[in-house]
Formats: C-alpha cells, structure tokens, sequence
C-alpha cells in the first residue's frame, strides 16, 4: 500500500474513535405538546436524553419500559468495536493491504450487524404491547423508523445518525479507500508503461 | 313675504348663534391613537414579547406579571394575599409566608416593585414590594416566579415609602406613611399628642449580594410627618436617599385640610453612607421590637418564620450631617432621580408646578449652610432657590409621579388633569402632553428609574375606567395605557385592565429574565421533610390522632389511592410530591370539603395539605391541573370511620400491569 493509504487507514481509525465520546445515532421525537423535542440518544454504551419523559408517554400504549439495563449489547459493543478497530491499525502498521481489505469488510459486518440489532429492538418495543394499556389503536404498532422519519400518532419519530455516526460514517468511506485505490492504480501502471521513461526501461 | 323674512330674521339668528355656541364647547381632548398601533402591539401566536412589566396588585396585595407589547398577563405572583388557587399561604410549606408580629395575615396592600439593581441597572434576579398596611417587605425571585422572603418592618405604622433600591441594592429602604408611637415606647397616648409621642422610622434592609436574603439593619428614626415614596441617588449622587414627607404640619385629624395648610412640604434628604459609617462606629441603639422574618427555601420547598426580636436605631437629630430638607410645593407625591444622578423631579400633588432639584446645588447649600430654617432644632432646611435647578410651568394639575427615557426626557402624571406629560430635563420645556383614561397615578417606563432606561414603552397606571370597558357592574377594573415614547410625540398603543389595581410598575427587557427561567425542580434535590422521591415509597403513618400520607403524582394517578382506617377527630397531613421530570406538567390536589384550598404542585416539589375531616364516610381526592389525557382518571378514595372504629389503616393503588 502506498503511504497515503496507511494515512488514510490511520485517519479513519481517529475519527472512528469519535464513537466512544460522542453520541452515535438519536431518535427525536415531535409532537404539538413537545414544541422543544424529545431526544434519545443512542452511545456505543449506553443511551441518554429524554429517556423518563419517553418512557412516561409510552406507558399510555403499553410500550415496554426503556431501561439501559436490558441491553446487553451496551456492555459488549465498545470492546467489540474497538477489535474491530485494531485489526485496522495492524493493517496500516504491518502495511498489509489483505488485512486492510479484511478490515473494511468486518467494518460493514460490524454495521450490518449493528443496524438489524437496532431494527430488532425497534420492532420488539414497536410491537410487543402491554394488552392492558389505557391508549389502544387498532392495527397501530410505535416501531420507530430505522433511517428518516414516520408518524406515530400525535408525534413525528425522526431516526438519524448523530455527532458520532456521522463522523464514524465518514470514517468508513475513508476505510473504503484502499480498494477504489488499487484498481486505480493498476490502470495507471499500465498507462505508465507508455510514458517515455518506462520505455527506456523496457529497452 | 318680505315682512315674513324680517320677522323670522330674530328667531335665525338665535339659531345660528346658538348652533355656534353648541360647537365652540370644547370638544375632548383627541385620543393620540398610532396609527399603526395594532402592528405595534401585535405579538404573533407563538412569539414572546420584549418586555416583561411587573404591576403590583394593589388591594389584592399580589404582583401581576405582563407581557408588553401585548398587555396580556402572564401570572398572578401571590406574594402578601393566599391565593387557594394554588395553595399559597394555604399548605403547610407556605402558610409560615404570612405570619408576622401580629400572627397571620394573610392579605396586605401592595405597592411598589422594584427590580434589584446592580450598577444602577435593573438585573433582573429579584422583584422587591412592599406591603403596605401590615409593614412588609417581601423579595420574589425571578428565576421561579415564587415569593422567596417577606420581612416585617417594625416601629413604622404603614410601609408606604417602600422598597426603594440604592444603586447596587446594597438596601431596599422604607419608611412609615401613619408616623406613630415607636413599638418599644408606650404607645397608649392621646393622639392628639402626636407632635410630641409619633415619630417615623427609616428602615434600612441588607441584602445579600449572593442570596439575596434579607435583614434589617437599623433605622433612622425621624420626625412625625407622613412619608410618601422615595427614591436613591445614582452615579454622582449615590450616597443620597431621598424622601417625600407631606403632613409636616404634623395633624392628627382631617389630614385632607389640616395636612394641605403649608405652603411647601419637604423632600428629605439622607446621606445612607454617613448612616451607615455611624452604625459600624456602633452608635446604633438596640431597642427591643418584634418583627417577624419569612424564609421560603427552594430546596426544601418549605417556608419558615422567626420571630426577631431587636434592633439598632438612630436618632437623626443626634447626628448632623446626616439629614437635610429641601422645601417642597404642597404635599409632594413621588420624587424621582434622573437617569445621571443630578436632578432630583418631586412632584407635588397640589402644586402648579414641578420642581426639579440640582445634587450639585444640594452640595453646595450645604457647603455654604444656606439654610431657611431648622426641623427639631437641629436638621436643616435648605433654601429652596438655592437647591431648584428649576420649576416645569403649567404642567397639568396634580403632578404625581415622574420616570425618564435616558434620551433627556422626562415623563409625569398628572392625576387630575388625566394625562402623562413630557418634559426636558435641562431647559425645563414641555414638549408633548397625552391623554389618560383616567386619573393615572404611577407609571412605568422600561428601566426608568435605573441608571440606563431602555425606553421604548410607557404604561400609564390608572385608578378609573369608566366608560373603557363592557361594563362590569358597580366594580370596574382599574388599567394600563401602553404609550409609545420613541418618538419626539408620545403616541398610544393600547389600554388593558388589569388585576387588583395596578399601583406602580416595573418593567424590564425580557432577556434578563429569561436567562435565568427554572422550568422544573430536580426530585433528588428535593428535600422536603415529607418528600416521597418515588411511588413504592408511598405511605400512609399514624401517630397519635395525626396521620401524614406520602402521597405521589405523576401522569395519571395518585399513589396511593385508596385509603382507609383515618377516624373522626383524625388530622390528616397530605404530603403530595410531584414526581414529573418535565417542564409544565403541573399536578393540582383537592380533597371534598376541605375547609382550606387545593394544591398546585410543580414538577420535583412537595406540598402539604391539612385535612380534618368532618363527617364519616367517603371522601374522593383528585387532581385538579388538566395534567394529561388520563387527568380525569387521576383520583381516588378517603374512607372516614367513626371515631373508636376498628378501621385498620390500609392504604393501596392496584397493580399496574403497564408498568410492571
């Protein structure tokens, strides 16, 4: 690899490492009573925000309780990403562009998987209803959106990436880097065979 | 035909004239209506509004707080009054509010706001009022709109001259309109030796820089006049407090003729600096007295009363230096400093003129001992040529009160001729006259007392409404004209009613308030003796014949909610802790029958509300703020028994399935 993509490497790692201090995703919520907002906000270990005033509105749809303690993935995920994100400095440090490329992979897998984990607790809080709730709609779940934004009854539901998923996300195009970076280069290798000086070489 | 004519030539003539008299009457004065006044005043749906004006309540002895330009009243702050509204003076955590030397008194006579200053600016942290009749002081803080301390101010008959700010509220100052007897002297005398036995009191309250707590320090005590409204000296002037004094004819009876002989009155002027100097020499004498000293703290939500006994005072005519008089025409009502400290406006309630006062003249007077006499022999009379900047000529009738704009205006009342007038402090001139509707007393510009008056807006403060309103019956409200003075004429916005009777007011930009706005009190701060921080923790405990129930609310029950075992010739306690962590969400409590009020509890606070029930059975409680969709289901049940029943005390909400 050449030195630029080892900076590259390097410098997607630093921003990455932006998850542990700052929020990575935030669900916001809306409604005519809430002109301020609620906010929830997703960490690599935890969650924050409004969590007591969303948890006191749910009760009224019989939503099961927010509690950070039900999270098990809170406790794994920092060590988990931070696997992740030494794998990547072995690449840029032992200058190995198959680990660089294995590392980029487990990024998305680590995404991927990150992401259907988020759906499932949406989906289980959305729908899994307590039958005894004082607010019943017939056919209505709350699953809030994975990406964008959805009405649930009297409140809009925005889900998107915060301070933390967005610098993250840049860090991962920067991770993507490597393998646009080769396949390029090969084309100009062979573009450089026509250069004078190469054909000097070939003589 | 022609005879016809000249005979009906008389009978035309007297027509014609007397058409001609009917419309040279002199027509009202025409209202200065702006023209854009209604863009002026309009505040969008949603939008805040510039000003904050804070209007005593008058009779109704609370403080109203206004949004200006719009006129629209935001809050009622008990503040002298219980308010069953929201349990003020009422629960058990502020009914030690109103105690005072004569036990509770849960009503008064409010006055006169003043914004803390700092700098000679308004800061926007406290709003101190008087009360008038049972002499108190009381500070509100403006971070939560609630009263904070109310102190009683001893030796002094009727607060009236009261709480005047000097110019970094080191004191708020007052002094007595009914001079008497002091309290430690024997105060069973004929009233008609009042030149002798009554005497007037100045009182001097600290106030702490940080808290703001209150205590009075000492007090000057001085001749029996009757003593109006004051003013403190600014900038140059700072070490300066100056009183009106009306009745220095000293009458004890029909005052509306025996205290309207002189010719002038006096503005008294007090070096507080000297005062003060003389206090820390320890020339203060400790006379006994009780006042009491009402503390609310915010932490435990709960407001104490002591009853202090003691303090220091001075005799002024021991100490020259320390009190001048400057004459003043017929019965002076407010005196006013200018925004630089130099000029001093009184505004003599009878007179034809308003005179304004020069510090530096003062000074000088002084100096040169340019004296017209002495009151008690030892305090001088200052010539009045010697100490007028000078006299504002036909300024209306019955000049009462001035403010100023900081742009070398200034602005009085006239009660009788029903109008605000504007004048230029250094030439004297009068540059424009409006309209009042009708008989205003104060009025209030924004900051137009302070050292930096934002100017802009003027209310007009008015006793009589006449014919302003849809009619009310015999009882009309008294109210407010909103007068633009950004310009060189003064132009009117609006006019609205008001609560109570807005006496005097104070306003300020509301920025420097809404800094520090609290919207909710953190529950694990609370420190309430009977704070209940979470539901499970909900209980019921008898002692004796007295049974306290630590009661929860929080969207939309109250736990617990069934309650049985209390008896006849039971008191009961109900301790209610609002668990809600969010702004606005107010929960109120009330019980059937309760001979005292309901409760309105804020978010993260406990109030305790006391209960005797008086008959056996059942009694539903609820709660009373339309807290949620589910509000109308937040109650529950008291069940009373006979007193001996073997009712065994049970308490319980059932099982929550939503939240288990």
């Amino acid at each position: 690899m050449k030195p630029v993509l080892r900076i590259l490497i390097g410098t997607s790692i630093v921003l990455m490492l932006g998850a542990y201090v700052l929020p990575l995703w935030h669900i916001l919520l809306d409604a005519p009573q809430y002109p301020e907002g609620l906010e929830l906000k997703i960490w690599l270990n935890g969650l924050s925000g409004n969590i007591d005033q969303i948890n006191g509105l749910n009760h009224y749809i019989g939503m099961k309780h927010i509690s950070i303690a039900d999270f098990r993935e809170f406790k794994i995920l920092p060590y988990a990403f931070g696997m992740v994100l030494l794998l990547g400095a072995v690449a840029a440090v032992i200058n190995s562009r198959k680990l660089a490329i294995t590392w980029f992979l487990s990024l998305c897998l680590f995404g991927i998987a990150g992401f259907t984990d988020f759906y499932i607790w949406e989906y289980n809080y959305g729908h899994h209803l307590n039958p005894h709730a004082a607010i019943k709609v017939e056919g209505m779940y709350y699953q809030p959106p994975l990406f964008g934004y959805k009405q649930l009854l009297n409140f809009t539901a925005g889900s998107l990436p915060d301070t933390g998923g967005i610098i993250v996300g840049i860090g991962g195009v920067l991770a993507a880097l490597p393998l646009i970076k080769r396949k390029k280069s090969k084309i100009n290798n062979e573009k450089n065979l026509h250069t004078p000086d190469d054909r000097r070489l070939a003589v | 035909m022609k005879i016809s004519i000249i005979k009906l030539l008389p009978l035309a003539i007297i027509l014609l004239s007397s058409l001609a008299i009917y419309s040279c009457k002199p027509g009202k004065v025409g209202s200065k209506l702006d023209a854009d006044a209604a863009q002026k005043v309009y505040v969008a749906p949603g939008k805040y509004d510039e000003v904050y004006a804070f209007l005593s309540g008058g009779f109704s002895g609370q403080v109203a707080a206004y949004g200006i330009p719009s006129g629209r009243l935001l809050k009622v702050i008990p503040v002298f009054s219980q308010n069953p509204e929201n349990g003020y003076g009422y629960s058990e955590e502020t009914k030690p509010m109103l105690n005072t030397s004569h036990g509770f008194v849960p009503w008064d006579d409010s006055h006169h706001p003043e914004l803390s200053k700092t700098n000679g600016e308004d800061d926007g942290r406290w709003l101190f009022i008087n009360g008038n009749n049972t002499p108190r002081i009381a500070r509100i803080n403006l971070a939560t709109f609630k009263t904070d301390e109310i102190i009683e101010l001893p030796n002094i008959g009727g607060n009236h001259a009261s709480p005047f700010c000097t110019e970094n509220t080191e004191y708020v100052v007052g002094n007595t309109r009914f001079s008497e007897p002091l309290d430690f002297e024997k105060g069973d005398v004929p009233i008609n030796s009042y030149k002798k036995t009554f005497k007037g009191a100045v009182s001097f309250v600290k106030v702490d820089k940080g808290t703001g707590s209150m205590n009075l320090s000492f007090q000057l005590i001085v001749p029996p006049f009757n003593y109006d409204l004051a003013h403190a000296g600014k900038g140059v002037s700072h070490d300066w407090l100056f009183f009106t004094c009306y009745n220095t004819e000293e009458a004890n009876t029909l005052l509306e003729v025996n205290a309207s002989q002189r010719d002038k009155d006096f503005i008294m002027a007090i070096n507080w600096k000297k005062a003060e100097e003389l206090i820390r020499q320890g020339k203060g004498v400790k006379t006994p007295v009780k006042y009491a000293h009402n503390v609310y703290n915010e932490k435990t939500h709960t407001a104490s009363s002591q009853i202090e006994s003691g303090t220091l005072t001075l005799d002024v005519t021991k100490y020259p230096g320390l009190v001048y008089y400057m004459p003043c025409p017929k019965s002076p009502h407010g005196v006013d400093v200018a925004p630089d400290g130099e000029y001093i406006a009184a505004s003599g309630k009878l007179a034809a003129v308003i005179p304004v006062f020069s510090y530096k003249k003062m000074l000088t007077a002084i100096d040169k001992k340019d004296y017209d006499g002495m009151i008690d022999g030892t305090l001088p009379v200052l010539k009045y040529e010697s100490v007028l900047h000078g006299e504002v000529k036909q300024p209306g009738l019955g000049p009462l009160h001035t403010e100023f704009d900081g742009k070398g205006y200034a602005y009085t009342t006239m009660f009788v001729s029903s109008e605000v007038v504007k004048w230029k402090i250094d030439n004297l001139q009068i540059i424009d006259r409006i309209p009042s509707y009708y008989s205003p007393g104060h009025l209030s510009i924004v900051g137009g007392d302070s050292k930096k008056p934002y100017g802009k807006y003027l209310l007009s403060l008015n006793k009589i409404t006449k014919d302003r309103y849809l009619p009310t019956g015999p009882e009309l409200p008294q109210a407010c004209q909103l007068i633009d003075i950004s310009g060189e004429k003064m132009k009117l916005l609006l006019d609205f009613p008001t609560i109570g009777e807005p006496h005097y007011g104070q306003m300020i930009p509301a920025d420097k308030i809404l800094k520090n706005q609290v919207k909710f009190f953190k529950i694990e701060d609370n420190k309430n003796a009977y704070v209940t921080r979470a539901e499970k923790d909900s209980k019921v405990v008898r002692t004796g014949n007295r049974v306290d129930v630590y009661m929860t609310a929080i969207r939309s029950h109250l736990a617990p909610d069934n309650i049985e075992g209390i008896k006849m010739g039971d008191e009961v306690y109900v301790h209610v802790t609002n668990l809600e962590q969010d702004w606005d969400v107010p929960h109120g409590f009330a019980i059937k029958g309760a001979n005292n009020a309901e409760l309105l509890i804020m978010p993260g606070e406990t109030s305790s509300l006391k209960w005797t029930p008086d008959r056996s059975g059942i009694f539903p409680f609820y709660c009373t703020d339309f807290c949620s969709a589910l509000h109308q289901e937040m109650q529950g049940y008291f069940r009373v028994s006979p007193a001996g029943a073997d009712t065994p005390l049970k308490f319980s909400i059932g099982v929550n399935p939503v939240t288990q």
